[in-house]
């Protein structure tokens, strides 16, 4: 197991019930790079997503990180070793305030390898990070409780959550489904800085323009199969890609 | 609308009425920053008076209502232990496991060691807990009413085991145990258990710790995604619950003198949920307060026969119709709308 792969995934394969969410998906990711992952709607890009972090078991596949076998780890292990992930439906804890959303994973077994070092107060921390993904840090938002803000408030709460882990993998699963325009404008560079800071970004996205300003790679998932692998321009001129989507998005 | 403009005038000039909460409330709504006396007496004073009127009852009950206080500590540290699992997303139906554990523990230790209570209540407690805890963990995976069944069972199955096995005197239990030195030391054991376990729980639900368990209860799959072992928090979670529950089982031990499998009787699994859902979940004070209703109430009742059942069970359907959200909810709601005059012109 002696390469520069970073995130590598192998015939990755899970089945509910009847259905084949996911048949057989491979990739290989290196530090840094960032890859975006298309498809019509159940395709089993949430899948992959869980399949990777933890939050459900594959058939069979492998998932490796760092040159070690992760598969099947469970997802408070897998976050611990850098993967961090955003939930495509926002899951906040909706009776905390916005800030003490962000302590929860301040207080994680990682996060705490970093304190000490430059790392301050908790609830300082939080504020800073949620002032980082646009709460108005002296506006009363980042007090309020989390089922009293708005949804793209919540998905924003989602990124910040991945950058308090200080991960090493963001996973963004529809980051910017239900954010208005504004929000996705302001949030982009956010995701631009992650990238330049070195982390390596997988993105799940509708809205292709500003998914092609942040990935350098991307495949294309349809019925659970990988139907195409390539830059964004390769990809987006292939014939199985124009056929899968046509008629089934938009 | 038509509050916010209630004014009066008199010779003096105008005056507007005004929550007493206002000056704290409009600052922020989760952090207090108090500015008077006033404001601080005023969240100072609830609290006051719950602790000296508790420290003071035994000195002013007779004998049966002091027992019939004791009785109300018990339950009520029972209905904190199932408050505080309760925080953390766990619906326990299984206090009595906590109850029976500790008070079989001291018994045995008692029974068979001749360990005095000084020794018998501590050990039961850690180890009371230690064994439920181990109990629990195969199915922490299990969620809401899954996990409230189980929990619900275990009690029971305790009971057959012992049935059957005739261990720890079997049907009849142990008896003659080390009594406790009086009255007064019970009544005051239980009181400063009882303020440990509410103000102890409330303090810890407001540290970062206590963040985690309220997380746990709103979304398990979140606390996993920000990288925080849940099966590792939910069993220190039971473990400390159950520790409350193992030492007033302990402690009834020594007090009845006797332990039986009635330690593992399902009212003690039922009273200390329905004591807080009487006196509002979610906040400890509610719990503690439930059980200083319905406890005396089911004593007092007693008194009427059999149709004891009939009337505390329909009482308690009042309760929670005609206030859901807890008696002690509503009365702190409406403490917080009391008003008072100010001066304005
Ligand atoms: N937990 C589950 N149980 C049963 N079926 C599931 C489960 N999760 C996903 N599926 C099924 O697997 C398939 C792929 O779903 P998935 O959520 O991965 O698609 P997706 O590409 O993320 O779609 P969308 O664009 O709508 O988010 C769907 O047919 C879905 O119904
Ligand atoms: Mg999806």
């Amino acid at each position: 197991m002696k390469d520069d792969s970073f995130l590598k995934i192998t015939g990755l394969s899970k089945s509910f019930g009847g259905v084949e969410a996911l048949s057989n998906v491979s990739f290989d990711l290196k530090q840094g790079e960032s890859l975006g992952i298309i498809g019509p709607n159940g395709s089993g890009k949430t899948t992959l997503v869980n399949l990777i972090t933890g939050f459900v078991k594959p058939d069979s596949g492998k998932v490796f990180f760092r040159g070690k076998e992760i598969t099947g780890k469970r997802p408070y292990t897998i976050a611990n070793l850098g993967i961090a992930r955003t939930f495509q439906m926002a899951k906040a804890f909706h009776h905390l305030p916005a800030f003490k959303n962000i302590i929860i994973p301040l207080r994680s077994p990682r996060v705490k390898t970093f304190r000490g070092a430059q790392y301050g107060e908790r609830d300082d921390i939080a504020i800073d990070l949620l002032e980082e993904v646009g709460f108005e840090r002296d506006s009363a938002v980042p007090l309020k409780t989390a089922k009293s803000l708005p949804h793209g408030y919540l998905k924003r709460l989602e990124l910040a959550r991945c950058m308090a882990l200080r991960a090493d993998v963001i996973i963004l699963d529809e980051l910017f489904s239900g954010m208005s325009m504004s929000e996705v404008a302001s949030t982009l560079p956010i995701i631009e800085k992650l990238k330049e800071e070195g982390k390596t970004v997988v993105m799940i996205e509708h809205r292709l323009r500003e998914l092609f300003r942040v990935v350098n790679c991307l495949i294309v998932l349809n019925f659970g199969q990988k139907i195409a692998e390539g830059s964004p321009a390769e990809v987006m001129g292939s014939e199985a890609v124009k056929a899968a989507y046509l008629g089934s998005e938009e | 609308m038509a509050k916010i403009r209630r004014e009066k005038k008199d010779s003096n000039g105008k005056y507007r009425k005004e929550r007493l909460d206002r000056g704290i409330k409009a600052r922020s709504d989760t952090i207090f920053a108090l500015t008077s006396y006033r404001e601080a007496l005023y969240l100072v004073v609830p609290r006051a008076v719950t602790i000296i009127g508790l420290l003071i009852l035994p000195l002013v009950l007779d004998i049966w209502w002091t027992k019939v206080m004791i009785m109300a500590c018990v339950i009520a540290i029972l209905a904190l232990s199932w408050d505080f699992i309760a925080s953390a997303g766990m619906l326990s139906l299984g206090q009595a496991l906590f109850f029976g554990a500790g008070g079989y523990l001291a018994g045995v230790l008692n029974y068979y060691w001749g360990l005095s209570p000084l020794y018998t209540i501590p050990i039961a407690t850690i180890a009371g807990a230690t064994v439920c805890t181990l109990l629990f963990l195969p199915v922490l995976r299990l969620r809401g009413i899954y996990f409230a069944m189980v929990t619900f069972a275990m009690p029971l199955i305790l009971v057959r085991i012992i049935e059957a096995t005739r261990i720890w005197g079997g049907i009849e239990g142990l008896s003659a145990l080390t009594p406790l030195p009086n009255l007064w030391v019970s009544a005051y054991l239980v009181i400063a258990a009882v303020f440990a376990c509410l103000f102890g729980f409330r303090r810890l639900m407001d540290s970062d710790y206590g963040l985690v368990l309220r997380g746990m209860m709103d979304n398990d799959q979140a606390v996993m995604a920000g990288g925080i072992n849940i099966y590792w928090y939910k069993a220190q979670t039971l473990f400390i619950g159950s520790a409350a529950g193992a030492f007033i089982g302990a402690f009834m031990t020594h007090y009845y003198r006797i332990v039986g499998t009635s330690a593992f009787s399902i009212d003690y699994s039922i009273l200390p949920v329905a004591c807080t859902v009487v006196g509002g979940p979610g906040n400890f004070a509610g719990a503690m307060f439930g059980a200083f209703i319905l406890v005396p109430l089911c004593e007092y009742l007693r008194a009427i026969g059999s149709w004891r059942i009939v009337l505390y069970s329909f009482l308690m359907v009042i309760f929670v119709v005609a206030v859901p959200e807890g008696i002690f909810n509503y009365l702190e709601r409406k403490y917080h709308q009391f008003e008072h005059w100010v001066k304005t012109g």
